[in-house]
């Protein structure tokens, strides 16, 4: 894993002596808050609904073990005792004190941690497959990638004031779990010719105006991928709009202009700004790329996993779901569900959060992330220490056995905390959630990814849900619109609307009526949700929704 | 009336010729031969689009005088000087809020820089 170089550590702890003044000026009164708000947003700090909120970025999902217990430490010592993590890998604190937000980022810089860029109409934190470095289907690890493009974009001079906020996400694998191409940019990691390089997605987004990203470059070459990816956010940085924030991120420029007159600028900027890189990141490079070497990982028998799979029929459940294939023989990848029925979706108390450090640093290589569908994964854990690792778990309540299923949901904050929302999320989320468990259901549906957003902001992805689910407000009223289809995959797909929307007593009724029409029609457990939708079309289920539709029979007769 | 602001703090303006450019000037219309000194207006503190067209010019070779007019914040100098910059022009009203010593206190702007470092 990365370990901060001195002249990061120097970089850190000068801005955060920059920002202490700031706080202080503000506290004292002799900046306002309008005068204060380009600095906290530079920094990760919100002004929410009931409080400040503060964005820790954890750079492409990757933790150590004493990280995850600065994060329980900051939960216990300025919050309420919990955070939360989002869809994009970072964790928030909803409840902190404006005065004590320098001591919080203080702590942060103590495990090489902090809260820049976080927010603002800047390059935000970059994320990546939150398997990398373990998954089976790996061709390159996204880290090293990822690292370079945090030192590249942080505090780069000529981004901090662009048109609106701008995402990168990285993977090196077949399967694409860090939802690429509804990124800003989405880089694949693939050689040609022996050499490494990425292919560059370009005008992804989900939100208001939902987009798949488009390929700009089939490959670019790690050396050549700064000074592409500089030109690319230059020429989005003069071309983007600016007089409409809905209109300003870079997947309207795509859409306005067209990939090939966006591609032509590229090329040209690309002549003008290559040359500025002279090999120096190449060093840098390799100097980080040197930090993510495999852990020593141990040759020895898995005995005590097969036994406990078979003698513990809720370790073996928990194993069927929480697991996946790891790159090397007798390891697993080890997904800790943050979706406990009942429980907010990404939430995590300070407990658990040291609960999954000591497991990490016992069993796990040190080496935590998180998902950006807002669960912890231990990357490497030897299957023959799982039966312990389950135990623990389980003593935490963090065993909960759903990953991929339909509790399995992501959720944005929605009404509860967020300023922007329009409708709740979170008691929506724990509502499917504790309605299926109560039907024993989930296991026999199998993979169904719901996908929740309290406003058309789109925070929970819910574009890419097999069910998705937007809260609107309509004259004072929750409404919830659903989406059938939607996949956040290497065939990304968005969802298609079923019709008119549902109240919020309406709306689980409603799922368990899709959810139904699923399992009356599929042609066997080995079909998906997906599988079965793509076959299946929309009808079945709208009618399930809505009843026969008058319209539609007239003209069958 | 305006303020100049350099690395060591507050100057009254020297009233030199400049080619003034908006900060929606097209880019393919930039050319370091335009004028021997130009000043790039920033309407608005969230408008960078001046550090990019500052950064065209020097990378296009402009040695010339290059001067950021309008609402710059001092929390920006560093990259304003960073792009390219020379100086930074603004209204007294605003200096009369952002005094000298809150755009000295980020004067070191060659410290920290993580694009200088990526660039050797």
């Amino acid at each position: 894993m990365y370990t901060y170089s001195d002249f990061d550590a120097a970089f850190v702890a000068e801005r955060n002596r920059q920002f202490r003044q700031q706080v202080e000026r503000r506290i004292d009164g002799s900046l306002t808050e309008d005068e204060f708000k380009p600095f906290r947003l530079m920094n990760g700090l919100y002004l929410q609904l009931h409080a400040y909120m503060l964005r820790v970025a954890i750079p492409y999902g990757t933790l150590r073990s004493e990280q995850m217990e600065m994060l329980a430490h900051l939960a216990e010592t300025y919050d309420k005792g919990y955070g939360h993590f989002t869809t994009r890998q970072n964790i928030q604190y909803n409840w902190p004190e404006l005065g004590d937000i320098p001591n919080m980022l203080d702590d942060l810089a103590k495990v090489e941690m902090h809260a820049i860029q976080t927010s603002g109409n800047t390059i935000r934190n970059v994320t990546a497959d939150h398997f990398a470095g373990a998954a089976a289907d790996e061709v390159a690890d996204p880290r090293p990638v990822a690292e370079m493009i945090r030192q590249w974009s942080t505090d780069h001079p000529e981004f901090q004031a662009l048109p609106r906020k701008f995402k990168i996400a990285v993977t090196g694998a077949q399967a694409d779990r860090a939802v690429i191409r509804a990124h800003d940019i989405g880089l694949r990691l693939h050689e040609q010719n022996g050499e490494l390089g990425a292919e560059v997605i370009v005008g992804g987004g989900l939100g208001r105006t939902p987009m798949i990203g488009k390929t700009i470059a089939e490959w670019v070459s790690l050396e050549d991928l700064p000074a592409y990816l500089e030109s690319v956010v230059s020429v989005w940085n003069l071309l983007g709009r600016r007089d409409n924030k809905y209109k300003s991120r870079i997947k309207i420029t795509v859409h306005e202009h067209g990939i090939d007159d966006i591609r032509a600028r590229v090329a040209d900027r690309y002549e003008l700004v290559r040359p500025a890189y002279n090999g120096a990141h190449m060093d840098l490079f390799h100097q980080i790329a040197a930090q993510f070497g495999s852990p020593a990982f141990r040759n020895v028998p898995t005995d005590a996993y097969g036994a406990a799979y078979k003698a513990d029929p809720v370790f073996r459940s928990w194993a069927d779901t929480n697991l996946s294939a790891h790159k090397v023989d007798g390891y697993a990848i080890v997904q800790i569900s943050l979706k406990a029925h009942g429980e907010t979706p990404g939430d995590a108390s300070a407990e658990q959060m040291r609960a999954m450090a000591r497991i990490a640093r016992d069993y796990g290589h040190d080496e935590l992330r998180i998902s950006h569908e807002q669960n912890v994964v231990l990357p490497h854990v030897h299957t023959s220490d799982l039966p312990a690792v389950h135990d623990i778990l389980k003593a935490h309540g963090l065993a909960t056995a759903n990953i991929g299923l339909i509790s399995d949901i992501i959720a944005c904050p929605g009404m509860d905390y967020c300023a922007l929302a329009t409708a709740r999320s979170i008691p929506i989320a724990q509502e499917i959630a504790t309605r299926f468990d109560e039907l024993k259901l989930e296991h026999e549906i199998g993979e169904l990814k719901i996908k929740i957003s309290g406003c058309i902001n789109a925070c929970g992805h819910h574009h890419v849900g097999h069910i998705g689910i937007l809260g609107l407000d309509r004259a004072g009223v929750e409404n919830y619109q659903v989406t059938l289809g939607g996949d956040h995959t290497e065939t990304l797909a968005l969802g298609d609307r079923t019709g008119p929307g549902f109240s919020a007593e309406e709306i689980v009724p409603a799922m368990e009526r899709i959810v139904d029409t699923y399992l009356a029609h599929r042609d066997g457990p080995e079909e998906t949700f997906l599988q079965a939708y793509r076959r299946l079309g929309m009808d079945p289920f709208k009618t399930a929704l809505y009843g026969e539709q008058p319209s539609k029979r007239t003209k069958a007769a | 009336m305006t303020i100049i602001v350099r690395d060591d703090g507050f100057h009254a303006d020297d009233q030199t010729d400049f080619l003034d450019l908006a900060s929606d000037t097209d880019p393919a219309t930039l050319d370091p031969s335009l004028a021997k000194n130009i000043r790039i207006a920033f309407p608005s503190s969230a408008d960078g689009r001046g550090f990019s067209l500052a950064r065209i010019l020097r990378l296009q070779g402009f040695t010339g005088r290059l001067r950021a007019a309008g609402h710059v914040l001092s929390d920006q100098y560093a990259m304003a000087r960073r792009c390219g910059f020379d100086e930074v022009e603004i209204p007294d009203d605003l200096a009369e809020r952002q005094p000298a010593e809150q755009w000295l206190f980020r004067a070191d702007w060659r410290a920290h820089d993580y694009q200088a470092r990526m660039r050797g």
